[in-house]
């Protein structure tokens, strides 16, 4: 019972032990007659047929090698996608963190409002602008390596994420006790160079759990461009692949199953991240980050 | 900015629309998620390990997936139904997991001392989750929830952009695209109108959490 929440109730006598007992072959079979319903649900469309699954599973099967060919380059690109948004998303959003953190009273609006902007659009509708805006107004990507998509792409996902990152510095910074930044002012350094050398150094440190779950947040994201249909990712390539196979049933099973490794490790390192570095602003942050990562 | 003048009519039926997936999911996750919840909390370890695996699954998957999984997977096992019903669907699913993990952490805020005290003067199982613990839960988790419900009204464009049709999205591209309208103007409003569901939103977050605060 390591997990289990001891808040609700104590340490369960002899009566109590029967009723979970009893309670849990009820729930049990409930859950197994659901799985069940499932499986003969899928069974009766024929969703277990070798021919359907043959592609995907089975290394004799013809298309089996251009079918996992074609994955790869797919997770590949949104590998690609996922670190360049995340990249170019830290370095403008600590710059505008910064830029919120030192500024003064007036100066301190339009950034806000750049901040407010974007984290209150969707973040497919940024990514849709800046695809359908961008030409427009003359601003011509096509000759950026890995096509203009790509960096649609990128761009719509930095601007939402820029603005979080900064967010998540303004936490973290403002998680450090107050006597850093004091005492830092007192030998002397400006206040440029005490939030390089003093404060951010330290800030980085606590974000670290945030940053990383923003990661899976940048790398989910990534398949908004399925939908759009702009670039070709993993999601993407899935869905042109179960159209040729006709089983999309089962080419979606393996793409979210490579979703959820991908993602649950980025997790774990999270937690493993916070654990290593748990100090007590990590909550300040982690309390921000809880919502956001629904996104 | 005659392309958002002219076509006022179609915008404001988007507007309706959208707010629509939102308010439907936004019922359907809240309940979907405390169920979720509660079976995390139970004392019954089969509940407890299904809501697990429920929110590391969804957790881990973009909505993209799901609502794919939805739209194209679902019509192979027969089950055939609008966009809309599979979008809003999907959308309730995802969210539900983020609900799930609010609520949760609003109950193992609680103090143990509290359910310890209310069993000490002799409440039962039931009173002592309805008098003394979710009471404190529940306002614990608000400020979480008010985000994962934020986070949720975005993700409905996701849903629009999927092409439930008559929503802002669509609205947004028909016009671009099919219309010939110039993007600038009509994403900027479509821009706009998204944000006349979140900003609200989000300040009505801010005096619901005013008003439940508890200070521990």
């Amino acid at each position: 019972m390591s997990d289990a929440p001891t808040v609700l109730y104590d340490e369960p006598g002899p009566r109590a032990r029967r009723r979970a007992l009893i309670g849990t072959v009820i729930a049990s079979l409930l859950l197994l007659g659901l799985l069940g319903l499932v499986v003969k649900r899928l069974a009766d469309a024929g969703q277990f047929s070798m021919e359907l699954w043959g592609p995907l599973i089975d290394p004799n099967n013809e298309v089996f090698d251009q079918v996992w060919e074609l994955l790869f380059d797919g997770l590949q690109a949104t590998l690609i996608a996922a670190v360049l948004a995340i990249a170019c998303s830290l370095v403008v959003g600590t710059m505008l963190g910064i830029a919120r953190m030192m500024s003064g009273r007036w100066g301190r609006i339009p950034i806000i409002g750049f901040i407010e902007l974007f984290r209150g659009l969707p973040v497919v509708i940024t990514i849709f602008f800046v695809w359908r805006v961008l030409p427009e107004i003359g601003i011509d990507l096509d000759g950026l390596p890995g096509g203009e998509g790509l960096w649609f792409l990128v761009i719509g996902l930095t601007l939402y994420n820029s603005v979080i990152i900064a967010e998540i510095v303004r936490a973290g910074v403002a998680s450090l006790p107050r006597g850093q930044r004091e005492a830092a002012l007192a030998v002397g350094l400006t206040e440029g160079q005490t939030m390089r050398s003093v404060l951010l150094p330290q800030a980085f440190r606590t974000m670290l759990p945030a940053l990383i779950s923003q990661l899976v947040v940048v790398l989910k994201d990534t398949s908004l461009a399925a939908v759009l249909g702009l670039y070709i990712e993993l999601l993407r390539r899935g869905n042109l692949i179960a159209l040729n196979l006709d089983n999309p049933i089962q080419v979606l099973f393996v793409v979210g199953l490579i979703y959820i490794a991908m993602n649950y490790m980025l997790s774990r390192a999270a937690v493993w991240a916070e654990r290593r570095l748990s100090r007590q602003g990590a909550a300040a942050v982690q309390n921000f980050e809880m919502g956001n990562a629904a996104a | 900015m005659d392309a958002v003048t002219d076509n006022l009519d179609l915008f404001w039926s988007g507007y309706l629309r959208s707010l629509g997936i939102c308010l439907w999911a936004m019922v359907g996750s809240l309940l979907l998620g405390t169920l979720i919840a509660s079976f995390r909390v139970s004392p019954i370890p089969s509940l407890r390990w299904f809501g697990t695996a429920w929110v590391t699954v969804i957790r881990n998957v973009p909505l993209t997936v799901v609502l794919f999984f939805f739209a194209f997977g679902l019509p192979e096992i027969g089950i055939n139904r609008s966009y809309y019903f599979f979008g809003v669907t999907a959308l309730i699913f995802y969210t539900s997991a983020f609900v799930c993990e609010a609520v949760r952490s609003g109950i193992n805020a609680v103090p143990a001392g509290q359910a310890e005290a209310a069993r000490a003067i002799g409440l039962t199982f039931g009173q002592n989750l309805r008098e003394i613990v979710l009471p404190q839960a529940l306002r614990t988790s608000v400020p979480p929830l008010g985000s994962v419900i934020i986070a949720m009204f975005k993700n409905s464009a996701v849903v629009g952009a999927f092409g439930v049709g008559q929503d802002l999205f669509s609205v947004g591209r028909n016009l671009t695209s099919v219309q010939g309208y110039e993007a600038l103007p009509v994403l900027t409003g479509v821009a706009f109108f998204y944000l006349c569901i979140t900003i609200p939103a989000g300040a009505l977050l801010a005096l619901i959490e005013r008003k439940v605060a508890i200070v521990r």
